[in-house]
């Protein structure tokens, strides 16, 4: 006799359809594992999920514009409803990106929704990544989560370059033309490359094209590999949370994914969109019809490439003159060479930034509360530095506009530029490493004081004292937990010899930990407590009983 | 006639010589002078007298100071000798003279002077020598081919003006100013005048009629706001990147604050 | 470097694993942790009427969304574009505004569903460690070795080094292909539409510019005689060949002896492509006699044959030397004498 095991029937249609995905896709399963995730909640770490639903966002806009553009570079003549072009000689590239923009219903919004949703989607990443530097979250076991973001904050520049030269206007057109001479002086190889890219010489009739398969498939499948990449770590990793009471680095903190996260991140998707269609629906960006069809004799003032690009253009602009060498028979043009040199260390430091500091410390533990910036300061402040880097380059990208806007010299604004980029990063390090070791002084003081509440009150004998209010403890503990590290010596290995690296992480050490603010101690927070508590006057005690 | 008289005098006149020389110079400067004034405005507005002494006194008053009583120049201000009445038109008209503070670039000011006097002292300058005219109405019109207009200024304008002509950087402070809302007629005397920094563009470089179509193309784009949206100063990229930074992304984490911040 | 003598840290307990904590002080007197703060209970959760209130106004959010959908529906065929520009802003406008409200609400009442009426209980899941326990590598260790095993991999020397000689080669053929991306590069930089006897003509329109017609003053954006009628190939040359033409009095100009017959009676003609990379060179300053590059400031001198006065560039623009023909019209002496735009390896 066999005894079977009977089914219940389901009963519902809710509850049909999930038995029958659950029959087939084993969705109970992961409903259980999943469906109650924790995620801790902050504002900080929707940064990331920006730049992900801008991603979706470009996706759908896009698969929209790819039914109506075409990236050919065939001469036509337009015949469409933009008087100052009619009759005009342009590429069909161009005349498709004007017939989307002036003949389709919808056709400008979802133009200018790819092409604003671009511009957060790197935005979004890059202050994302910032967060991420500046809390430690790239520590273990986040190291290789960081390379795989590098990866995508590249590859959304990438995306974001070849799009915008797709419609083969006279500003992007420039934009080509300049990557051009910047390849054509790579040494060796550059002129090979330039007539590949280009297929010949610059024009040509392919290098549209070829963007285009790029931007539509490459560099999308590549992102979307890596975001998946990106968001399996995640879910292996757990989130990250700020340190606080009952936070530790062997739990996470905050609330269910169903429904609280479904609801919030979900709404949030939506947020996003609807605040992209606002600014798309009201502002124009990249007015292509003002530019005209891509010539090489032609040339806007104000000639800038997409705001991600900036820093690179910036860095073109603030190499000196007369910098080309001539050496048995090759020209190095070191004018072009250096900023494309000093880019690529520059992006090589950052994606190696998190090896460099888990050498330093030797901390092999996993790491998954963040550190308040103030807390790490050596590190925010090379964290601030690089930005400084950046940004310096980044608005030396607009010397020009910023010279006719505040009415000052072109050539004065540039020399102050050149002179921001070596002095500015020293600086932004210096006064934010002084910054965070004051303001972890101050924690201190608040943790061993209380806070100052601005109330003077006089005691029966004449004195005058400010009442503090003694922080509760849950508010200490986030004062108080956080890691703390110490520079090491040098010391011989087991061969008895002191090498070079030893010697280099020593330094590093002492530069990262020599000035270090260590958090208050039990012992310490008692002996305060017991010295404050002499004129037994904290905010603890009401009114009536201070001034009877 | 006696043979003495055959051979020692001419059948010329004593003065024949001088006459000659006269004529010859008066021919090649004359036909100088017409030959060079083919490549100026072909406009010739003819000034009274009476204009002229009314311009001359403004001048006195008002400009000598720095062109010097006769026009000569001095270190303050250039010679007015052959600029002709469209450059005063141009200078006074649009506010920029009387000069005022020094600097890299004379900036456009409110206009100082009504239009009656302006042409009382364009009629003295260009009485002073030949020099580039006031267009003729007939160019200023915008009825010209905008597309032709907008290819000539994309080729000979829009790298100091930008594309729209919103304006752009010179070097050391010089900037070549926004078009937008300056009249045909200015438009046009700036591009045959040539005012400061700003090359000059003789009518065989722009034909009147290639005048008429840049001014017809700077007219349509002032006439037809963006059909995307506000424009923000059609300044390009830079403006579109500040604004994504501030209000894009600067919105969105004022929502996320928002969004995960407890609720009462 | 991480030796013994490195303090080992105190990890979880709980935790298999103990990493090292390196130069990590890790303090035996630290304040203890006092848990979760308690939950704070909001106005929707003590009061009836508030989440009532609450979910009233999610619905009207949703509601507004569905408005939103309708509208812009609506606005799609309400908005219609003919060729007047005015249409396509308002259809843009009306449409977005539509979709904007048709996402906002739902997103906005998402949120506030979450915030006000679903629990913020705060709660705490374990973490394991990313690690996998001694029992689990073990037996990853176990499940390696016998595939090296059973395969011979480590054992087999031969067939592992062929095997890493096979992988090695075979993506060449993969990268050769790309060989036909373009034509060998050759001598195309080197020389352009420009030949002895071409003439100088405006830009766009072909028509040939006389000696006369350049004033002082003027500048003339020059392509060669023949350019504008082309077709194929038209940008290409017109990358290499595009010029500036102007006129200086002779006693600014200052000249190298053997470069004296390049001008002619002031005039002088440079190349207009950039030095730097490639961009056009298009700024002229009556003035100062300037040219100025609107992409990255660099700026060349026509006093002294345009040398670089300031910004990126590194060489000075390539002069044209030009003549007249017996009409009056200004023609190449012949073609550049150097390549022209942004330097190169086998420049």
């Amino acid at each position: 006799m066999t005894t079977a095991v009977t089914e219940k029937k389901p009963e519902g249609a809710l509850a049909s359809t999930a038995n029958y995905l659950d029959e087939r896709l084993g969705v109970g399963g992961i409903l259980k594992n999943f469906g109650r995730k924790v995620f801790p909640d902050h504002w900080s770490f929707m940064l990331g999920e920006v730049a992900l639903y801008s991603f979706v966002i470009l996706l759908i806009s896009g698969t929209f514009l790819t039914f109506f553009y075409q990236p050919s570079m065939t001469e036509v003549i337009y015949d469409g409803s933009y008087v100052p072009l009619k009759g005009a000689q342009m590429s069909i590239a161009y005349a498709s990106s004007l017939d989307i923009s002036f003949e389709i219903r919808g056709g400008m919004l979802m133009r200018q929704v790819h092409h604003w949703s671009a511009l957060l989607f790197v935005a979004a990443a890059g202050l994302h990544m910032l967060r991420v530097f500046f809390t430690g979250a790239f520590r273990k076991p986040r190291e290789i989560n960081w390379l795989v973001g590098f990866m995508l904050f590249i590859l959304g520049m990438a995306a974001g370059f070849t799009g915008y030269s797709l419609p083969d206007d006279l500003l992007s057109g420039n934009g080509l033309r300049i990557i051009d001479g910047m390849i054509k002086g790579i040494p060796v190889i550059g002129t090979s490359i330039s007539s590949g890219l280009f297929g010949g010489e610059f024009p040509g009739t392919e290098v549209i094209a070829r963007l285009y398969g790029l931007h539509i498939l490459l560099v999308p499948a590549l992102i979307v590999i890596f975001i998946a990449i990106h968001l399996f770590m995640v879910v292996i990793h757990k989130h990250t949370h700020y340190s606080g009471p009952g936070r530790t680095d062997e739990n996470v903190v905050g609330y269910p994914l169903m429904p609280v996260y479904v609801a919030k991140a979900g709404g949030f998707f939506f947020i996003v969109f609807g605040v992209v269609m606002l600014i798309s629906a009201t502002f124009t960006i990249n007015p292509i019809w003002n530019y005209g069809p891509y010539d090489p004799s032609p040339v806007s003032a104000g000639t800038q490439p997409d705001w991600y690009i900036g820093w690179l253009d910036g860095a073109l602009r603030l190499a000196p003159s007369n910098l080309d060498v001539i050496l048995f028979g090759h020209t190095y043009p070191f004018g072009v060479l250096i900023p494309l040199v000093g880019s690529l260390v520059f992006l090589g430091l950052v994606a190696v930034y998190p090896f460099i500091e888990a050498w330093v410390t030797a901390d092999k533990r996993e790491h998954h509360v963040l550190d308040r910036p103030r807390n790490a300061p050596t590190r925010t402040a090379i964290g601030a530095a690089g930005v400084t880097f950046y940004g310096v380059l980044w608005a030396a990208a607009s010397t020009d506009i910023i010279a006719v806007f505040f009415q000052m010299s072109l050539n004065q604004v540039l020399i102050s530029m050149q002179i921001m980029l070596i002095v500015g990063p020293i600086f932004a390090y210096i006064v934010t490493k002084r910054t965070c070791l004051s303001l972890q002084r101050k924690d201190r003081e608040i943790v061993l004081h209380g806070r100052e509440t601005g109330r003077i009150v006089r005691l029966p004998h004449g004195e005058y004292i400010e009442v503090h209010e003694p922080l509760d403890k849950y508010e200490m503990y986030k004062l108080v937990d956080f890691k703390d590290y110490k520079p090491t010596i040098v010391r011989p290995n087991e061969k008895g010899k002191i090498t070079v690296g030893t010697r280099i992480r020593s330094a590093l050490s002492r530069i990262y930990f020599e000035d270090r603010i260590a958090p208050v101690s039990k012992t310490e927070l008692e002996q305060a407590q017991a010295h404050d508590h002499s004129p037994a006057i904290t905010a603890g005690e009401t009114q009536e009983q201070l001034t009877k | 006639m006696s043979l003495r008289r055959r051979l020692n005098g001419s059948r010329r006149s004593p003065l024949a010589a001088t006459i000659v020389i006269a004529a010859g110079l008066l021919f090649s400067g004359g036909g100088y002078a017409v030959a060079t004034s083919v490549v100026e405005s072909n406009v010739a507005t003819g000034y009274t007298a009476d204009q002229i002494a009314q311009g001359k006194k403004l001048f006195l008053s008002n400009c000598a100071s720095c062109h010097g009583l006769n026009s000569e120049g001095t270190e303050a201000g250039p010679s007015l000798i052959g600029v002709g009445a469209a450059s005063v038109d141009f200078q006074v008209g649009t506010g920029r003279m009387p000069g005022q503070a020094s600097g890299p670039q004379l900036a456009k000011k409110p206009v100082q002077f009504t239009d009656e006097q302006i042409e009382l002292m364009a009629a003295y300058v260009a009485s002073l020598a030949p020099g580039p005219a006031i267009p003729e109405a007939k160019y200023l019109e915008a009825t010209g081919d905008v597309t032709h207009g907008g290819e000539l200024f994309r080729i000979n304008c829009a790298m100091c003006h930008n594309a729209v002509g919103a304006s752009g950087a010179l070097t050391e402070g010089k900037y070549a100013p926004t078009l937008t809302g300056v009249s045909g007629k200015h438009v046009y005397e700036a591009m045959i005048t040539g005012p400061q920094n700003m090359p000059v563009f003789n009518d065989s470089n722009l034909t009147p009629t290639d005048k008429q179509d840049i001014i017809s193309y700077l007219a349509y784009v002032d006439a037809n706001d963006s059909a995307g949206g506000y424009e923000l100063g059609s300044l390009g990229p830079v403006a579109e990147g500040l604004f994504i930074w501030i209000f894009g992304l600067g919105g969105i984490i004022a929502i996320t604050v928002w969004l995960a911040a407890k609720s009462n | 470097m991480a030796g013994k003598d490195l303090e080992r840290g105190k990890e979880a307990e709980g935790f298999e694993h103990q990493f090292e904590s390196g130069l990590a002080v890790i303090s035996q007197d630290k304040i203890s942790d006092p848990g979760l703060e308690p939950h704070r209970v909001r106005m929707t959760d003590k009061s009836p009427k508030h989440a009532k209130n609450a979910e009233r106004q999610v619905a009207v959010l949703f509601l507004l969304s569905v408005v939103g959908s309708f509208f812009a529906l609506w606005a799609y065929v309400a908005f219609p574009i003919t060729d007047d520009l005015s249409t396509v802003r308002a259809n843009n406008l009306w449409l977005g505004l539509g979709m904007t409200l048709s996402l906002l609400g739902i997103g906005i009442g998402a949120v506030h569903w979450a915030k006000t009426l679903m629990p913020d209980f705060e709660v705490s899941e374990p973490r394991h460690q990313t690690r996998g326990s001694e029992d689990v590598r073990a037996a990853a260790v176990e499940i390696v070795k016998l595939a090296d095993q059973e395969s011979g991999f480590s054992r087999r020397k031969l067939i592992r080094r062929t095997m890493y000689g096979a992988l090695a080669l075979f993506p060449l053929p993969a990268l050769i292909v790309f060989g036909d991306l373009g034509p060998v590069v050759g001598d195309s930089l080197r020389h352009t539409m420009w030949k002895k006897g071409t003439r100088l003509t405006k830009d766009p329109t072909g028509i040939p510019i006389k000696a006369s017609d350049v004033t002082l003053g003027s500048v003339f954006h020059v392509i060669p005689e023949g350019l504008a009628e082309m077709h194929e190939h038209k940008l290409e040359e017109k990358a290499k060949a595009a010029v500036l033409l102007v006129r200086l009095n002779q006693e600014d100009l200052i000249e190298d002896e053997d470069k004296k017959s390049w001008s002619y009676d002031g005039i002088v003609a440079y190349s207009k492509i950039c030095t730097h990379v490639g961009c056009p060179v298009a700024l002229y300053e009556q003035h100062t006699h300037h040219l100025l590059c609107p992409c990255h400031q660099s700026t060349f001198d026509v006093t002294e044959h345009c040398k670089v006065v300031f910004g990126p560039a590194a060489r000075p623009l390539p002069q044209l030397p030009i003549s007249v023909d017996a009409e009056g019209y200004l023609i190449a002496q012949s073609d550049f004498l150097e390549p022209v735009g942004p330097s190169f390896w086998e420049r």
